[in-house]
């Protein structure tokens, strides 16, 4: 029983993440239609931007928890503007190809400056230590992450479905051009959009580096995992991307628990479960059948 | 209000509407008639700034809007009430009517939509998609009129609508021609829009064939029901 409880919070923890990536996809998928593959490379820039913050300028976790989601937010808007915004008109390949790209090359620059070894990252001291849940002690930055998703994640969809901003932007994620012709001007809302998921994998970045080991591939290793999360959800859809973040961790979780006799199961379960949900429901869990554009 | 001259657009190589001109007067209520394929729908989205392939002048107050961005041309007054009804799935009735900015003089209180639509004031937090067609019909044209818009651009308000809400729907654009609301309509129910409208253009194979009044409309309505294949 103790170690049931203590799986099913581990994968709790994992689910965190891949909810707060899933979350940024899914946004961005929404309002721009386009995959973004650099997802993960952001993610890692969150943890190495704390990493380089704390080392190299002492400043500590709770700033760079601030820092690095709204630094990279920036950047984010930045190449919107400079080139995302392009890839509407164009053919999906090259949502593939840029964003692809970015990542290949935001990984080299930090390979190139820092080598591909793991970077300890210190838990920050407040946090250190367990919490006693009477049957298992739990670590308390563990805690500290699950918390902190679940509030990130209610606190966007508090935004989105109980406030002007969230109701124009599910306006135009829905129906964009309709949306225009009720003289909204949609083309201003997908910078900030684009930003704000860019944000929240700086800030899935941040909270991994005291847990997960600090190097320029640590995203690429998640996205995988993160990008199977956003189709059992069902692509663009806001709750299904975070459901199944946390639903996936679990599966993940009790998978390597519990089938770790069946090393071929237990390490590709999430594409199992992947493969049957879009069996029986081709656009995902939460997903809409998209009519034709 | 609204001219519109030599207006030509096409789909891709196929051209749909050639050197169309027409105008509506302020406080007007103006139809366009035609066969499926006339290009009814495209005048419209031409209008709203909704069409990339189009050549000509669409003016609105004498200023030329050809340029305009849609969202910028529904600040001037124009309100979109489109064929399929616009309504949106992700948000509730409440969030399709006030999601519209108020654009013109007289935007509808959201009291006063709900007291002209007890229906939708019943049914104001389900998601506008569970409405049935008729509330989701009048769920475009209340959404239109608490945007306070001058010019309602109306595609086929009364397709597929039972014959008590097409009264409903007279009633209400009548309504609006009261308040100096000025509507183009694109409607194949002749006996609505000579109900409706003051003046009517019938298009065929993207020109204006001719313009009618009521009565000539009314004279003609055995020859044009048998052109418009109805």
């Amino acid at each position: 029983m103790t170690g049931f409880l203590q799986n099913t919070f581990n994968g709790l923890v994992s689910g965190a993440f891949y909810a707060l990536l899933a979350l940024g996809l899914a946004v961005i998928f929404g309002m721009l239609r386009v995959v973004n593959f650099a997802h993960g490379a952001f993610y890692m820039l969150g943890a190495f931007g704390a990493y380089v913050l704390l080392t190299e300028a002492g400043v500590p976790f709770w700033a760079a928890l601030v820092i690095m989601p709204v630094g990279l937010a920036l950047l984010g808007m930045a190449l919107e503007r400079a080139f995302v915004h392009r890839l509407t008109r164009l053919d999906p390949l090259y949502n593939f190809l840029l964003t692809f790209g970015l990542t290949l090359i935001l990984q080299d620059l930090v390979k190139l400056r820092y080598g591909v070894q793991s970077s300890p990252y210190e838990t920050p001291s407040a946090l250190n230590g367990s919490v006693d849940f009477g049957l298992f002690d739990f670590p308390t930055y563990r805690v500290f992450i699950l918390g902190f998703a679940v509030a990130v994640c209610v606190g966007v969809w508090w935004v989105l479905t109980r406030t002007r901003v969230g109701m124009v932007v599910r306006a135009c994620t829905e129906r964009p051009e309709l949306t225009r012709a009720f003289g909204i001007d949609v083309g201003r809302w997908v910078t900030p959009v684009f930003g704000f998921g860019i944000g929240l994998a700086g800030l899935a970045g941040v909270l991994a580096a005291p847990m997960r080991a600090v190097n320029p591939l640590m995203g690429a290793d998640l996205i995988i995992v993160v990008f199977a999360v956003v189709v059992i959800g069902g692509l663009g859809s806001i709750f299904g991307s975070v459901a199944a973040g946390f639903g996936i961790g679990l599966v993940q979780a009790w998978g390597e628990a519990y089938l770790s006799d069946f090393p071929i199961i237990s390490q590709t379960i999430v594409f199992i479960v992947m493969a049957v949900v879009l069996l029986w429901r081709p656009a995902g869990l939460f997903g809409r059948e998209e009519a034709p554009a | 209000m609204l001219r519109i001259e030599n207006l030509s657009a096409w789909y891709g190589e196929a051209q749909v509407l050639r050197e169309v001109s027409l105008d509506v007067a302020a406080g007007e209520v103006v139809t366009l008639v035609g066969r499926n394929g006339a290009g009814k729908s495209t005048l419209l989205r031409c209008v709203m700034g909704l069409h990339a392939g189009q050549r000509g002048t669409v003016e609105l107050d004498g200023r030329n809007v050809g340029k305009l961005p849609a969202h910028r041309r529904a600040r001037l007054g124009l309100g979109w009430v489109p064929d399929d009804r616009g309504s949106y799935a992700t948000l509730s009735v409440t969030e399709n009517l006030t999601l519209p900015p108020a654009v013109g003089p007289d935007p509808w209180p959201l009291a006063r939509v709900y007291e002209a639509f007890p229906a939708l004031y019943d049914r104001r937090d389900s998601a506008a998609t569970m409405l049935s067609g008729g509330e989701q019909q009048m769920l475009a044209l209340a959404r239109v009129l608490r945007m306070g818009a001058r010019l309602l651009l109306c595609d086929e308000p009364t397709e597929g609508l039972s014959p008590l809400l097409v009264q409903q729907v007279g009633e209400l654009l009548r309504e609006a021609k009261r308040h100096g609301v000025t509507v183009l309509l694109v409607e194949q129910n002749l006996h609505f829009a000579t109900g409706v409208a003051d003046r009517h253009y019938l298009l065929a194979e993207g020109r204006v064939a001719e313009a009618m009044d009521n009565s000539e409309v009314r004279s003609r309505e055995r020859e044009l029901l048998s052109y418009l294949g109805i």
